[in-house]
């Protein structure tokens, strides 16, 4: 037996009422809405009957009763002679009612059913609840019937119950869809211990690797799976086999390590690829895909990164206005009730307390006044400082390469000789951030905006790097480009010799192939430069988890365990545990990210090792911030979007574009390696698609559209539109500005006008109801009556003097006077009284209470 | 069912779970309605409950005699409240409650203190505490009483984009 049946079996008990004296109830009802009076008078009707059930809803209704009472009565009193007239003909009269009785009734189930479905949301004492929700349905169904609008009740049952299902299956859906959300437990673990800080880390690192798997599946779904499986096998010609000299220790790890041998001469890099217009059976125009992969891998990281920089400013917009409740919204909303898990729930403390420290830092640096001309003293020294760092990493930088150029004409040099530009460039990179951060020790900025000002000086010095970098590969390039010449000619000259020795030998005999390790064959710069680049990303890959196992891990065990026998305390003293490096790791990523960029156009290879690598730090950097590192000392939040990191990404995806784009347009492709040998520019292979491909009008159309004459009018366009978008975004930042300062004034007005107010809320009341334990309005009715009766008096004038201050001195001292008055809920639940005191211009009636017409005479009706 | 947020299947299932922490007391009829409370310590050592730190107002700010028994009406009447169906202002007023410490119809400073001790397990030192609730009231408060009224904290709750995902007990 459950609830439900108890529900239904005493709504059978009340339905053989009176059904008379119950319509006559709703009729009131109807008049009044939930006024009191008549649902007392209710149940003193049906007190006979269900005399022990009703009596606590009678004491709940008790206090409003006597208000109403009167109002109650004289009501009673006509209706009572309607009720007479209606309740002496039974329910075969019902067919008689006339029209206006039927429209009022069919008013009234209406009004029912409203209730029926507001019930739940009333929040009234469950037993309140349930007898009123009874009435209400028996009423319904009796007349229902009656009234012929219970016909289309199935369908409609069957319409909510779907309605219902769809809801439960969308929840379903939702929650399954942030299951499938990737390491979201971890992130928010993450975030829990060390502020969203270090979790936006997290949360852009996880973005990156989405990023990157889709990148992934273009190059190996459309460039190296159609090579590998249609392509020539290997072997089968020069550029697909290693070289006669350089077989023997192909298969060396060392030589492997450095991505030369068989590495070098597989699909993973740019050489490997033949210039076949088509391959396998399909008719795979492989060199046009290698060269749309390779433009359309720049164009999806664009529109990806515009697209998520978008999104975040448009969610910046969305909420931005909403800073009035910080603290109370972490107050009240923070925690989270479905936590039921003892382990959540620690995360979960520890993640409020993190995230209250991270608002009062904000709220301190906010109103911190110091020494303005000091501090900026200090900035601009600051800055200068960090300028002459830069220059002087430049210059180091730019001496090394010189100097590197020399070695490199020389023979017989050192393994340091050789590997001097690298270590110069990982040695700055290891001391100039930690430089930078003490110098910026000196600015004193908000740790927020600390941190981007050290993200950008970082930047600095990392592009500086980069683009030596690519000046001395670019040096390398051209050299290998005359080489090129020269091996071009040997190669032409090597295989006419042989077939000139092959057909002098014998003339008769078809001259035995040439094996392809043994053609001469130039150095191939494209794969050269892709091989420069996955080195680069191996290295740094190797550095970055050499640098976390050490210099956090093994800090974070030495400090640990050797703590307990050293002279001094090693845990809060100078070695200490590592904060996680947020500026850094942040780069790290992002300059990762330009390296695949550019280099994935040579090595298709590229994008795989960096999804892996991405996947691994993802649980290395997790496992290694959980195990051995410690929160910022200053914890704060990060800010909202992570634009800040997005722009950076755009920015070095921009670089990283140039350089592709440069080769791409302007220099001659290898003559013996790769999808485009034998063009003189890469791009031609659009040409010949279009040309051997298309119908000729494509040809044509093409080449219009390629006139300077009609580009430059497209760029102007673009021009053009870009001014104009950017003035109505002006316009609209305005605007919003301008509106934001109004909601401000008029929060501000409305402040200041509630203070001198004493208004109510209409839940106020239903509050009010619940808040006063009922068993005390049992046992003591009649002192509660007496003290109503006795305290309005001395509260109005109180209110009054409140009030005159307010008017006097302002708003807060008004709101100071009010404060320390009996708690205004007094006349909340006494509107008559409000009659009583003189009407001030602009007082607000509370809304919740229908005033009685006699407003003093209703106490002591029982 | 049109009392609360729950299906026929789901208050049965609640009426299972209030059986089973007192099956000697809690009867399995329901339909002589007799009058069973359970005291608050069965209660509060529901899983769902047992993590929250405003476990004991919950259940206090439910209860009919506000000493913390609920009687099983109350039982389903807190799980509906605290269900994802149930409407945000229905949600504040009995958040309003639970928050109240001291039961005086207004959230004061002393009662913003406990709140805000359970909600960092006292890791905050005394000054972060006062500052935190100096600045709710300062945020929140509009009639300038020093004090937040439920209207004050129906418009801060109103606005608050994750109190309704917050604010529910699943079970």
């Amino acid at each position: 037996k459950d609830k439900e049946e108890d529900d239904s079996k005493e709504e059978d008990s009340c339905s053989p009422h009176n059904r008379a004296s119950r319509r006559k109830n709703y009729q009131i009802k109807n008049s009044d809405g939930k006024n009191a009076g008549e649902e007392r008078r209710r149940q003193r009707e049906r007190g006979k009957k269900a005399p022990t059930k009703d009596q606590k809803e009678s004491e709940n209704e008790g206090r409003k009763t006597n208000k109403k009472g009167k109002e109650g009565e004289n009501k009673q009193k006509t209706d009572r002679k309607t009720s007479t007239s209606s309740g002496s003909s039974n329910s075969s009269d019902e067919e008689s009612l006339s029209e206006e009785e039927l429209a009022m009734l069919m008013e009234q189930v209406e009004q029912k059913k409203k209730l029926i479905s507001a019930m739940r949301n009333k929040p009234w004492r469950m037993v309140k609840k349930l007898s009123v929700l009874r009435e209400a349905q028996a009423f319904v169904e009796k007349f229902e019937g009656a009234l012929g609008k219970g016909k289309g009740k199935k369908f409609y049952a069957y319409k909510m119950m779907m309605a219902k299902k769809w809801v439960k299956f969308k929840r379903d859906f939702d929650n399954f869809k942030t299951q499938c959300i990737p390491w979201e437990m971890k992130i928010k673990e993450v975030e829990s211990h060390f502020g969203s800080s270090v979790a936006s880390y997290f949360i852009f690192l996880r973005w990156m690797y989405g990023v990157n798997l889709v990148l992934f599946g273009l190059i190996f779904g459309l460039v190296i799976i159609p090579e590998v499986l249609m392509g020539m096998p290997y072997g089968s010609m020069p550029r697909k086999t290693v070289p006669r000299a350089e077989q023997e220790t192909a298969m060396d790890f060392s030589v492997l390590w450095d991505f030369e041998g068989y590495i070098k001469y597989s699909a993973l890099f740019y050489g490997y690829y033949n210039n076949q217009r088509t391959i396998g059976w399909l008719k795979y125009r492989l060199p046009m895909a290698y060269f749309m992969v390779g433009i359309s891998v720049f164009g999806y990281s664009l529109m990806v990164v515009i697209r998520s920089m978008a999104r975040n400013a448009n969610e910046n917009t969305a909420d931005g206005d909403d800073d009035n409740f910080v603290f109370s919204w972490k107050m009240f909303t923070s925690w989270d009730y479905l936590i039921g898990n003892p382990e959540t729930a620690d995360n979960k403390f520890a993640s409020i307390t993190t995230s209250f420290k991270e608002s009062i830092v904000d709220e301190q640096e906010s109103n911190k006044d110091e020494n303005i001309h000091l501090r900026r003293f200090l900035r601009v020294l600051a800055n200068v400082l960090i300028i002459c760092c830069l220059c002087g990493s430049g210059y180091l930088i730019y001496f090394v390469v010189k100097r590197s150029q020399t070695f490199s004409k020389m023979q017989n040099v050192g393994w340091y000789e050789r590997n001097e530009v690298e270590i110069v460039m990982s040695l700055l990179g290891m001391f100039c951030p930690p430089l930078f951060e003490t110098i910026a020790a000196l600015e004193n900025y908000h740790p927020r905006i600390g941190l981007k000002w050290q993200l950008g000086r970082i930047f600095a010095l990392f592009l500086g790097n980069l683009y030596t970098f690519l000046l001395a590969l670019m040096d390398d390039v051209n050299e290998k480009l005359a080489e090129e010449d020269a091996v071009k000619n040997i190669t032409r000259w090597t295989l006419l010799g042989h077939h000139n020795s092959s057909a002098g030998n014998d003339s008769t005999a078809t001259p035995p192939p040439l094996d392809p390790a043994d053609v001469p064959r130039g150095p191939c710069w494209e794969t050269t430069v892709g091989i420069e680049f996955v080195r680069l990303t191996v290295s740094d890959i190797l550095v970055t988890y050499i640098t976390i196992l050490v210099g956090d891990f093994i800090r974070a065990c030495f400090v640990r365990f050797v703590n307990y026998c050293w002279c001094w305390d090693l845990e809060a003293g100078f070695p200490s545990y590592a904060e996680f490096d947020i500026s850094g790791n942040v780069l790290g990523l992002v300059f990762n990210q330009g390296m695949i960029w550019m280099g994935s156009f040579y090595a298709p290879g590229l994008v795989g090792i960096n999804v892996l690598r991405l996947l691994t730090s993802m649980y290395f950097q997790c496992w290694a911030v959980m195990s051995s590192n410690v929160p910022h000392e200053r914890v704060f939040k990060a800010s909202k979007s992570n634009n800040f990191y997005m722009g950076l990404l755009l920015l070095i995806l921009f670089l990283s574009l140039l350089p592709v784009a440069y080769t791409i347009m302007s220099l001659p492709p290898s003559f013996d390696c790769g999808p485009f040998s034998g063009k003189k520019r890469m791009y031609e292979v659009i040409q010949e698609t279009i040309e051997l491909d298309f119908p000729l009008f494509v040809a044509k159309i093409f080449s219009y559209v390629a006139n300077p004459g009609l580009i430059i009018p497209a760029i102007l366009l673009m021009v053009l539109a870009i001014y104009y978008l950017n003035a109505v975004a002006e316009a609209y930042q305005r605007a919003n500005a301008e509106l934001k300062k109004k909601m401000q004034m008029q929060r501000e007005e409305e402040k200041n006008k509630r203070n001198n107010k004493a208004s109510t809320n209409p839940a106020l009341q239903d509050l009010e109801d619940l808040l006063a334990p009922s068993t005390k309005r049992e046992s003591h009715p009649k002192q509660a009556e007496d003290k109503k009766t006795e305290s309005p008096n001395p509260t109005s004038p109180v209110v009054k003097q409140g009030r005159a201050a307010a008017l006097d001195g302002g708003p807060m001292t008004g709101g100071r006077g009010a404060a320390c008055v009996p708690p205004p809920h007094v006349f909340v639940t006494q509107p008559p009284t409000l009659g009583i005191r003189p009407p001030y211009p602009g007082q607000p009636r509370p809304r919740g209470h229908p005033m009685g017409p006699f407003p003093g005479r209703g106490r002591g009706q029982p | 069912q049109d009392c609360t947020f729950f299906t026929r299947k789901e208050i049965l299932r609640l009426h299972g779970r209030y059986h089973e922490m007192a099956p000697n007391v809690v009867p399995m009829d329901y339909t002589k309605d007799p009058d069973v409370k359970l005291p608050m310590q069965l209660i509060i050592n529901m899983p769902e409950l047992k993590e929250n730190p405003f476990k004991e107002r919950i259940v206090e700010s439910f209860s009919e005699d506000g000493e913390g028994s609920l009687s099983f009406n109350d039982f389903v009447d807190m799980f509906s409240v605290l269900s994802e169906m149930a409407p945000r202002e229905l949600k504040a007023i009995y958040a309003f409650k639970i928050y109240d410490f001291n039961t005086d119809n207004f959230i004061c400073k002393s009662d913003l203190e406990q709140t805000l001790n359970k909600l960092t397990r006292e890791e905050l030192t005394a000054e972060e505490i006062t500052l935190v609730c100096e600045k709710v009231i300062e945020e929140a408060d509009m009639d300038g009483d020093g004090k937040l009224g439920f209207a004050d904290f129906e418009n801060m709750i109103s606005k608050a984009p994750d109190f309704l995902s917050t604010f529910h007990i699943r079970i």
